[in-house]
Protein backbone atom coordinates (compact mmCIF):
# COMPACT_ATOMS: atom_id res chain seq x y z
CA UNK A 1 0.00 0.00 0.00
CA UNK A 2 1.21 3.47 -0.67
CA UNK A 3 3.04 5.62 2.40
CA UNK A 4 1.18 9.41 2.14
CA UNK A 5 4.80 10.63 1.34
CA UNK A 6 4.73 8.60 -1.50
CA UNK A 7 1.21 9.93 -2.36
CA UNK A 8 2.46 13.60 -2.00
CA UNK A 9 5.76 12.63 -4.48
CA UNK A 10 3.32 11.23 -6.92
CA UNK A 11 0.78 13.84 -7.01
CA UNK A 12 3.43 16.74 -7.25
CA UNK A 13 5.07 14.96 -10.22
CA UNK A 14 2.31 14.38 -11.71
CA UNK A 15 1.13 17.72 -11.41
CA UNK A 16 4.32 19.57 -12.41
CA UNK A 17 5.67 17.46 -15.15
CA UNK A 18 2.95 15.43 -16.83
CA UNK A 19 4.77 12.64 -17.03
CA UNK A 20 4.58 9.32 -19.61
CA UNK A 21 5.87 7.25 -17.16
CA UNK A 22 5.99 7.68 -13.49
CA UNK A 23 6.97 5.15 -10.85
CA UNK A 24 7.61 6.21 -6.91
CA UNK A 25 9.40 3.32 -5.81
CA UNK A 26 9.71 2.97 -2.18
CA UNK A 27 13.02 1.17 -0.99
CA UNK A 28 12.45 1.78 2.43
CA UNK A 29 12.94 -1.45 3.85
CA UNK A 30 15.97 -2.30 1.86
CA UNK A 31 17.51 -0.06 4.23
CA UNK A 32 15.73 -0.96 7.43
CA UNK A 33 18.47 -0.53 10.44
CA UNK A 34 20.49 1.58 8.16
CA UNK A 35 21.52 4.69 9.45
CA UNK A 36 18.84 6.54 7.58
CA UNK A 37 15.63 4.30 8.65
CA UNK A 38 14.00 6.78 10.51
CA UNK A 39 11.47 4.00 11.82
CA UNK A 40 8.50 5.29 9.05
CA UNK A 41 9.07 3.23 6.41
CA UNK A 42 9.14 6.27 4.12
CA UNK A 43 13.06 6.78 4.07
CA UNK A 44 14.28 6.25 0.70
CA UNK A 45 12.33 6.43 -2.56
CA UNK A 46 13.52 6.23 -6.17
CA UNK A 47 11.49 8.36 -8.79
CA UNK A 48 11.49 7.15 -12.29
CA UNK A 49 10.19 9.57 -14.34
CA UNK A 50 9.88 10.30 -18.13
CA UNK A 51 8.13 13.93 -19.18
CA UNK A 52 8.76 16.26 -22.36
CA UNK A 53 9.90 19.32 -19.78
CA UNK A 54 12.99 17.34 -19.72
CA UNK A 55 13.68 18.02 -22.95
CA UNK A 56 16.77 19.54 -24.28
CA UNK A 57 17.64 19.88 -20.04
CA UNK A 58 20.91 18.66 -19.33
CA UNK A 59 21.12 16.36 -15.90
CA UNK A 60 21.91 18.26 -13.64
CA UNK A 61 19.09 20.75 -14.61
CA UNK A 62 16.19 17.60 -14.92
CA UNK A 63 17.18 16.65 -11.07
CA UNK A 64 16.91 20.46 -10.27
CA UNK A 65 13.57 20.37 -11.49
CA UNK A 66 12.79 17.70 -9.94
CA UNK A 67 13.97 18.69 -6.59
CA UNK A 68 12.17 22.05 -6.60
CA UNK A 69 8.85 20.07 -7.66
CA UNK A 70 9.29 18.18 -4.28
CA UNK A 71 9.67 20.90 -2.24
CA UNK A 72 11.27 19.82 1.47
CA UNK A 73 10.78 16.75 0.65
CA UNK A 74 14.72 15.56 -0.22
CA UNK A 75 17.34 15.35 2.20
CA UNK A 76 14.67 16.94 5.05
CA UNK A 77 11.56 14.52 5.25
CA UNK A 78 12.85 11.71 3.17
CA UNK A 79 16.61 10.68 3.87
CA UNK A 80 17.29 9.51 0.19
CA UNK A 81 16.10 10.12 -3.10
CA UNK A 82 17.48 8.88 -6.17
CA UNK A 83 16.49 10.28 -9.34
CA UNK A 84 16.14 8.79 -12.65
CA UNK A 85 14.68 11.52 -14.85
CA UNK A 86 14.28 11.47 -19.17
CA UNK A 87 13.02 12.96 -21.65
CA UNK A 88 11.07 11.12 -24.42
CA UNK A 89 13.45 10.65 -26.83
CA UNK A 90 15.95 9.30 -24.33
CA UNK A 91 13.96 7.76 -22.25
CA UNK A 92 15.73 3.90 -21.84
CA UNK A 93 13.49 0.99 -22.89
CA UNK A 94 12.67 0.20 -20.05
CA UNK A 95 11.29 3.38 -19.05
CA UNK A 96 9.47 4.27 -22.52
CA UNK A 97 6.38 2.54 -22.21
CA UNK A 98 3.44 3.99 -21.08
CA UNK A 99 1.86 4.54 -17.48
CA UNK B 1 28.87 35.73 2.69
CA UNK B 2 28.89 33.63 5.98
CA UNK B 3 31.70 31.56 6.92
CA UNK B 4 30.43 27.78 6.04
CA UNK B 5 30.49 29.40 2.23
CA UNK B 6 33.99 30.93 2.49
CA UNK B 7 34.81 27.95 3.59
CA UNK B 8 33.31 25.64 0.89
CA UNK B 9 34.16 27.66 -1.67
CA UNK B 10 38.37 27.51 -0.26
CA UNK B 11 37.55 23.99 0.08
CA UNK B 12 36.32 23.18 -3.37
CA UNK B 13 38.72 25.72 -5.26
CA UNK B 14 41.52 24.21 -3.49
CA UNK B 15 41.52 20.69 -4.72
CA UNK B 16 40.82 19.55 -8.17
CA UNK B 17 38.04 17.16 -7.37
CA UNK B 18 36.21 16.99 -4.16
CA UNK B 19 33.49 14.79 -3.03
CA UNK B 20 31.03 15.75 -0.40
CA UNK B 21 30.07 12.40 1.64
CA UNK B 22 29.27 10.80 4.52
CA UNK B 23 31.89 8.87 5.94
CA UNK B 24 35.45 8.46 4.44
CA UNK B 25 36.21 7.35 1.15
CA UNK B 26 37.55 3.67 3.09
CA UNK B 27 34.25 4.10 5.52
CA UNK B 28 31.40 5.47 3.50
CA UNK B 29 28.39 5.73 5.86
CA UNK B 30 26.04 5.64 3.58
CA UNK B 31 25.05 3.48 0.12
CA UNK B 32 24.89 6.66 -2.26
CA UNK B 33 28.56 7.87 -0.92
CA UNK B 34 30.13 4.30 -1.13
CA UNK B 35 28.16 4.18 -4.79
CA UNK B 36 30.18 7.70 -5.71
CA UNK B 37 33.56 6.62 -4.20
CA UNK B 38 34.06 3.17 -6.36
CA UNK B 39 32.73 5.18 -9.55
CA UNK B 40 35.86 8.47 -8.54
CA UNK B 41 38.13 4.91 -7.86
CA UNK B 42 37.17 3.33 -11.28
CA UNK B 43 38.04 6.63 -13.25
CA UNK B 44 41.05 5.79 -10.92
CA UNK B 45 41.45 9.32 -10.25
CA UNK B 46 42.46 11.49 -6.69
CA UNK B 47 40.29 13.19 -4.95
CA UNK B 48 39.14 14.74 -1.84
CA UNK B 49 36.47 13.39 0.49
CA UNK B 50 34.65 15.84 2.86
CA UNK B 51 33.31 13.55 5.77
CA UNK B 52 29.90 15.82 6.30
CA UNK B 53 29.05 14.03 8.95
CA UNK B 54 32.12 14.98 10.97
CA UNK B 55 31.25 18.59 10.17
CA UNK B 56 27.66 20.10 10.85
CA UNK B 57 28.25 23.54 9.17
CA UNK B 58 29.72 22.01 6.07
CA UNK B 59 26.59 19.02 6.23
CA UNK B 60 24.00 22.05 6.10
CA UNK B 61 26.17 24.68 3.95
CA UNK B 62 27.37 22.63 1.43
CA UNK B 63 23.17 22.08 0.57
CA UNK B 64 23.21 26.01 0.16
CA UNK B 65 26.08 26.42 -1.58
CA UNK B 66 25.22 24.02 -4.70
CA UNK B 67 21.42 24.66 -4.10
CA UNK B 68 20.83 20.50 -3.75
CA UNK B 69 19.40 18.84 -1.18
CA UNK B 70 21.56 15.53 -0.67
CA UNK B 71 24.69 14.39 -0.13
CA UNK B 72 27.31 12.93 -1.95
CA UNK B 73 27.87 15.58 -3.82
CA UNK B 74 30.80 16.15 -6.50
CA UNK B 75 32.73 18.98 -7.64
CA UNK B 76 35.53 19.55 -9.97
CA UNK B 77 37.83 21.70 -10.93
CA UNK B 78 35.57 23.99 -8.56
CA UNK B 79 32.32 23.20 -10.87
CA UNK B 80 28.93 21.23 -9.15
CA UNK B 81 28.61 18.19 -11.40
CA UNK B 82 25.99 16.42 -9.03
CA UNK B 83 25.16 13.79 -6.55
CA UNK B 84 25.60 10.15 -7.22
CA UNK B 85 22.38 9.23 -9.74
CA UNK B 86 24.25 12.24 -12.04
CA UNK B 87 27.88 10.37 -11.01
CA UNK B 88 26.17 7.04 -12.11
CA UNK B 89 24.96 8.03 -15.56
CA UNK B 90 27.85 10.16 -16.79
CA UNK B 91 30.23 6.80 -15.50
CA UNK B 92 28.06 4.78 -17.72
CA UNK B 93 27.86 6.96 -20.61
CA UNK B 94 31.62 7.43 -20.43
CA UNK B 95 30.87 11.17 -19.47
CA UNK B 96 32.29 11.69 -16.45
CA UNK B 97 35.75 10.16 -17.82
CA UNK B 98 35.21 13.17 -20.56
CA UNK B 99 34.92 15.31 -18.25
CA UNK B 100 37.91 14.87 -15.74
CA UNK B 101 39.95 14.96 -19.11
CA UNK B 102 38.66 18.16 -20.84
CA UNK B 103 39.63 19.90 -16.99
CA UNK B 104 42.85 17.66 -17.29
CA UNK B 105 42.46 16.55 -14.30
CA UNK B 106 45.33 14.24 -13.03
CA UNK B 107 45.14 10.25 -12.77
CA UNK B 108 45.63 9.18 -9.08
CA UNK B 109 49.11 7.95 -8.51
Amino acid sequence: MAGELEREMRDLLQKNFEPSHLNVINDSARHHGHSGDDGTGESHFTVEIVSPHFSGQSRLARQRMVNAALGDIPGQRVHALAIRAFAPEDAPSDLSHPV
Amino acid sequence: MSNSQERIAQIVNDNDVVLFMKGTPYFPQCGFSSRAVAILEHCQVGFEGVDVLQDQEIRQGIKAYSDWPTIPQLYVKGEFVGGSDIMMEMYEAGELQQLLDQKQVAKAS
